[in-house]
């Protein structure tokens, strides 16, 4: 496999954002400063200009490229206009997202543990560039020494406006935006229906920014290097660097922080290379895909590319998948805790995915005896696209990649029975399973 | 006021408790999945199916099946319910 050079990305990782990692604690906010440098002053400081500063500091954005690290991949630049531009009357909220849904991502969690810094820095940036003047740090409730680190690493700071430390529910559709902010408005951490969406009527009403932690770290090295610098590292099309979390069958599982269009793997090698013979991959997450491992390795890690292969490169998780496993089992365990994790709002997701699920868990283990893959090509349409949020549509794009990937795996589990991969270990993580 | 150009079926699927109404009143567009949901096509609604889809909006118990307009993306007809 020597095909995996594209022009100019670096053949190693590209430490930016985890430039500062060197201590098994936060760094503090002087060690901080000694690994980054200071905020540009005009920027974060009480000058009269503040909103024009705000402005131009989008333009920047704008220039930089940088797309949301949380999964979606929308224009940051893009995003903080909408609130920019929304009615100023009340004022406006910027909202860090740190709360990780994706039990194969640990990449916020390293950031807010290890770098809390850039995040807040990130934070008080956006806050000026969309006008805000409170915000709100959002990480699971379950998880209270980080959050009493991260309110110590708040009390360091003397920044221009509140940063409230806040946990909410560790469960996987909590984290979606509509849900977080209908969490701070006093309700249940469930998603909304749409519109209004957030930037419209947020918080208490107010125009409102949702971004993922590691998005606002990359504001924060955008407003001291440039967009220039911003951009010299991964594609003109898909530009910086992104950070990822490879697991699975490699030698050095971990966060990696790569260039964007850097080849899958590419990624592998970065994280040892694999431990054993492959079989697939499953790339961006449980909302993500599996794609078979000759497709994937050459793969761009790029929204686009991605995406072009029925994928999506989501908040950056890579897991390699051996071949003496089962990817029908590991696909059915997780579809039937995604189906468990369902908000229970929507008819098509309480009743759809238990019946996805329960149909998989039946070909995984027991066989289709020649029906079940028509049986999952008839639920499959009857579940997609009709939740108020994209839970319902990540897990059918999960069974599709999962039935494609396995190929000639799934007819064998259909017509014959299980393969002799259900037998191993289960790979792919499920929160309160005790593997 | 009353024409039909343009307008769009939309559930909320929060709000949206099966009861198979709109399923009755408009059975050209609307057909229910094996658990009771409505199934509403993504196109326009053809303009001598308009004032029918409207009754069947007003008539949903839950107000879940919302009437847009295709250009504007507005939502008129029945409220958001939840």
């Amino acid at each position: 496999m020597n095909t995996l050079e594209i022009t100019g990305i670096a053949s190693r990782p590209v430490p930016r954002l985890l430039a500062g990692l060197s201590y098994y604690r936060p760094a503090d906010l002087a060690e901080h400063y000694r690994c980054y440098g200071p905020l540009p002053q005009l920027l974060v400081g009480n000058g009269r200009n503040r909103s024009a500063v705000g402005r131009r500091f989008i333009d920047a954005v704008d220039a930089s490229g940088l797309t949301g690290r949380g999964g979606a991949g929308f224009p940051t630049g893009r995003k903080l206009r909408s609130v920019a531009d929304g009615p100023r009357r009340g004022g406006r909220v910027v909202v860090a997202n740190g709360a990780e849904g994706e039990p194969a991502s640990s990449k916020d969690r390293l950031l807010l543990t290890r770098l809390p810094h850039l995040v807040l820095d990130g934070i008080v940036l956006a806050a000026r560039a969309v006008g805000a003047d409170e915000a709100y740090l959002c990480v699971h409730d379950h998880e209270t020494e980080l959050m009493s680190w991260l309110d110590a690493a708040v009390a360091e700071r003397d920044d221009p406006l509140p940063i409230q430390v806040t946990g909410i529910p560790g469960r996987y559709v909590a984290s979606e935006q509509s849900s977080i902010v209908q969490h701070l408005n006093g309700g249940p951490a469930k998603p909304t229906f749409a519109p209004p969406r957030p930037h419209e009527r947020g918080v208490r009403g107010l125009p409102t920014l949702v971004n993922n932690v590691e998005t606002l770290a990359h504001l924060a090295l955008i407003a001291r290097y440039g967009a220039r610098w911003f951009r010299s590292a991964g594609l003109p099309t898909a530009p910086g660097s992104t950070l990822v979390t490879v697991s699975g069958a490699v030698y050095r599982p971990g966060v990696y922080e790569i260039e964007l269009g850097t080849p899958i793997g590419q990624v592998v090698a970065h994280a040892g290379g694999p431990a054993e013979r492959l079989q697939a991959m499953l790339v961006g997450g449980y909302f993500g895909a599996w794609l078979p491992v000759a497709a994937a390795l050459p793969l761009p890690m790029t929204h686009a590319a991605l995406k072009a292969a029925g994928g999506a490169l989501g908040a950056g998780m890579v897991i390699a998948l051996p071949a003496s496993s089962c990817l029908l089992a590991e696909t059915a365990r997780v579809v039937r805790y995604l189906a468990d994790e369902s908000a229970g709002q929507c008819g098509p997701c309480v009743f759809g995915l238990p019946a996805l699920a329960d149909a998989l868990a039946d070909l995984a283990f027991y066989g289709g005896r020649g029906r079940l893959l028509g049986q999952l090509g008839t639920l499959v349409p009857l579940v997609e696209r009709r939740g108020a949020c994209r839970h319902p549509d990540g897990v059918t794009q999960l069974i599709r990649s999962a039935l494609r990937a396995a190929g000639a795996d799934s007819r064998h589990h259909d017509e014959i029975g299980p393969c002799r991969g259900v037998l191993r270990e289960p790979l792919l993580p499920i929160p309160g399973d005790n593997a | 006021m009353r024409g039909g150009n343009g307008i769009r079926l939309r559930v909320n699927p929060i709000a949206c408790t099966a009861h198979g109404m709109c399923a009755e009143l408009l059975p050209e567009l609307i057909g229910l999945d094996p658990w009771g949901y409505p199934l509403v096509p993504d196109g326009p609604v053809p303009s001598h199916l308009a004032e029918h889809a409207r009754r069947a909006a007003a008539a949903c118990p839950t107000l879940a099946l919302l009437i847009e307009d295709s250009i504007a993306g507005r939502r008129s007809g029945g409220r958001h319910a939840g």
